[in-house]
């Protein structure tokens, strides 16, 4: 991986992180906090790489343990990140609340 | 597996691609309450995209492969069961578990470079470092967390020269970790002195806060974690998880900023002051008896207002009297009566934790107001329902300097015409602090558990006619 372009693309997804949140309301924060807790699950696909290429049985271990946890924050994150969003819902009587200043 | 290497990378490659625009979209639209389930359903197709094309990069059959595939089935399915069966009171360290876990992935995946001893360049050991340290950290302060708020660890474990002990312990961390980073020494030993004291800085930092503030701390860790799994990412050379990690750790960390000014607290303060718990030795005086109501009288107002606002507390949603407000609050629409909630930013064991609980028992989101839209209202209601909330409404805040609550954004109940409390008894709230909201002319005491006052109001109000 080219160095310097690592470093833009840290950067960017840095400020696409940010931009992306930045005007959430306060009532979605615990759901929001728990669905990017979700996204960081994408560390699976890293932990099934390393488990793929482990060798001899500390690395095995090792891995097998990374590859149970990251499971664990991925579906776990999911599971009750749908459980707290499935529960919001308009009375239908207001429009769509946009967000305070 | 059947395919050619080069087709199998490129393959893969794509669907990184599109699972990074899945996540991101996701996380977009996760920020709006409209838009906000399908957010999460956006982010779970990628997230199922990139578990199977990982597949593809597979060895042949054989016992890595099945150890994949079990520890995968293990963990997820664990999780999913966890998941589910959590009550929604029990959110905020179950987010902890889930995170933590995330972390110590980051750092399983480090280990398992850094035991194989191959160096490939400065960056590469850097990173691989710096993200195990991150992620050992987060996996062993978010168990923390978990205990904290589970109720497991009930102490806040403090002793003079905490900040300086911890300050070591990183100090050596950081240290063994330059020696592996630069290849100096990349002995196994080394290795595990480092992941021994990363895990246990977790500890240390995490135990001495208290759980007021540990909200603001998980919220933390979710950013770190999401800067672990980057910094992995770049070990792995997998842009997939550069790019999602780095969004989660920029977007947690300005969540944690905007969750640390909900609560009137710093991040430094937060981590470095442990107040937290600590609260309640200043009780100013406050002169007035508290005048307790029946609940038939109550229900009458209620019945008969034009406008109330609901402040729900924690104590609400302990016990479990949400679902009644809303059967109140439905009866009272039917009379033509406006209804509103107003939450406090930490209402809730954190920001937007009420809303979730109000959610649960079917109160649509857009007869829920925060602070700042709902305070310059409450001089306009008859009434203001408080239920199991106490500092949050306490006018203290406002204008007694020596209160250790000064400062605080609080919800200004004592401005409506008439304040009806439902309280357990004559008790102190959760920090200890006289509340001399419980004291004004236009407050009275509706004495007794959040349900059965609330179901009590609720008969009075069906009498009313």
């Amino acid at each position: 991986m080219n160095g310097v372009i690592a470093i833009y693309i840290f950067m960017l997804a840095g400020f696409t992180g940010y931009e992306v949140i930045s005007r959430v309301p306060v009532i979605l924060h615990t759901p929001l906090m728990s669905g990017s807790n979700f996204v960081h699950g994408i560390v699976l696909v890293g932990a099934m790489v390393a488990l793929f290429s482990a060798h001899g049985p500390l690395e095995l271990v090792i891995g097998t343990i990374g590859v149970a946890l990251a499971a664990g924050n991925a579906v776990g994150g999911y599971v009750v990140t749908e459980r707290m969003l499935e529960m919001f819902k308009s009375s239908g009587k207001a429009p769509n609340k946009g967000h305070h200043s | 597996m059947n395919t050619t290497p080069t087709v199998t990378a490129a393959i893969v490659q794509a669907a990184y691609v599109l699972v990074a625009f899945l996540f991101i979209t996701g996380l977009k639209r996760m920020s709006s309450p409209a838009t906000a389930r399908g957010g999460i359903l956006w982010a779970g197709l990628g997230m199922v995209i990139a578990t199977l094309v990982t597949y593809l990069q597979a060895p042949e059959i054989g016992i890595n492969l099945y150890l994949v595939i079990g520890a995968t089935v293990l963990g997820g399915g664990v999780a999913w069961i966890s998941g589910k069966r959590v009550a929604m009171t029990d959110m905020p360290q179950m987010i902890a578990l889930y995170n933590g876990m995330g972390g110590g992935a980051a750092a399983a995946i480090a280990a398992v470079e850094l035991y194989r001893g191959d160096q490939r360049g400065l960056a590469f050991g850097a990173l691989a470092v710096l993200g195990a340290l991150i992620g050992a950290v987060s996996l062993s302060g978010s168990c923390i967390a978990f205990g904290k708020l589970q109720g497991l660890i009930k102490k806040s474990f403090r002793f003079s020269g905490q900040q300086i002990a911890n300050v070591l312990i990183l100090a050596v961390a950081v240290v063994l970790g330059v020696l592996i980073a630069t290849g100096v020494n990349t002995g196994s030993s080394v290795v595990t002195g480092f992941f021994v004291l990363a895990l246990l800085l977790g500890v240390t930092m995490t135990l001495p806060i208290g759980g007021a503030d540990m909200p603001v701390v998980i919220s933390l860790y979710n950013a770190l974690t999401g800067l672990a799994v980057a910094f992995e990412g770049y070990v792995l050379n997998n842009w997939a998880m550069v790019i999602a990690g780095m969004v989660v750790g920029s977007a947690g960390t300005l969540l944690t900023q905007l969750m640390a000014k909900a609560m009137n607290r710093s991040l430094g303060n937060v981590l470095f002051s442990g107040f937290g718990d600590t609260a309640g030795a200043a009780t100013g005086p406050v002169t007035g008896t508290q005048k307790p109501i029946e609940a038939a009288d109550a229900g009458v107002m209620m019945a008969y207002a034009q406008k109330m606002i609901v402040v729900p507390g924690y104590g609400m949603a302990v016990g479990q009297a949400q679902h009644k407000v809303w059967e109140l609050t439905q009866l009272l629409q039917n009379r033509g009566v406006t209804v509103k909630f107003a939450i406090h930013p930490v209402a809730g064991r954190m920001p937007g934790h009420m809303n979730v609980l109000l959610a649960e028992a079917g109160v649509p989101y857009d007869l829920i107001a925060d602070l700042e839209e709902i305070n310059a209202e409450f001089e306009t209601a008859d009434v203001a329902l408080i239920i199991g909330a106490n500092d949050v409404v306490n006018p203290v805040a406002r204008n007694d300097k020596s209160s250790p609550i000064y400062g605080m954004p609080i919800l200004d109940a004592d401005k409506a015409k008439n304040v009806i409390v439902i309280k357990r008894g004559q008790g102190q709230g959760f920090s200890g602090i006289e509340n001399a909201l419980f004291y004004l002319d236009n407050t009275r005491m509706l004495y007794g558990d959040a349900q059965g006052a609330v179901n009590q109001l609720v008969q009075a109000v069906k009498a009313a006619g």
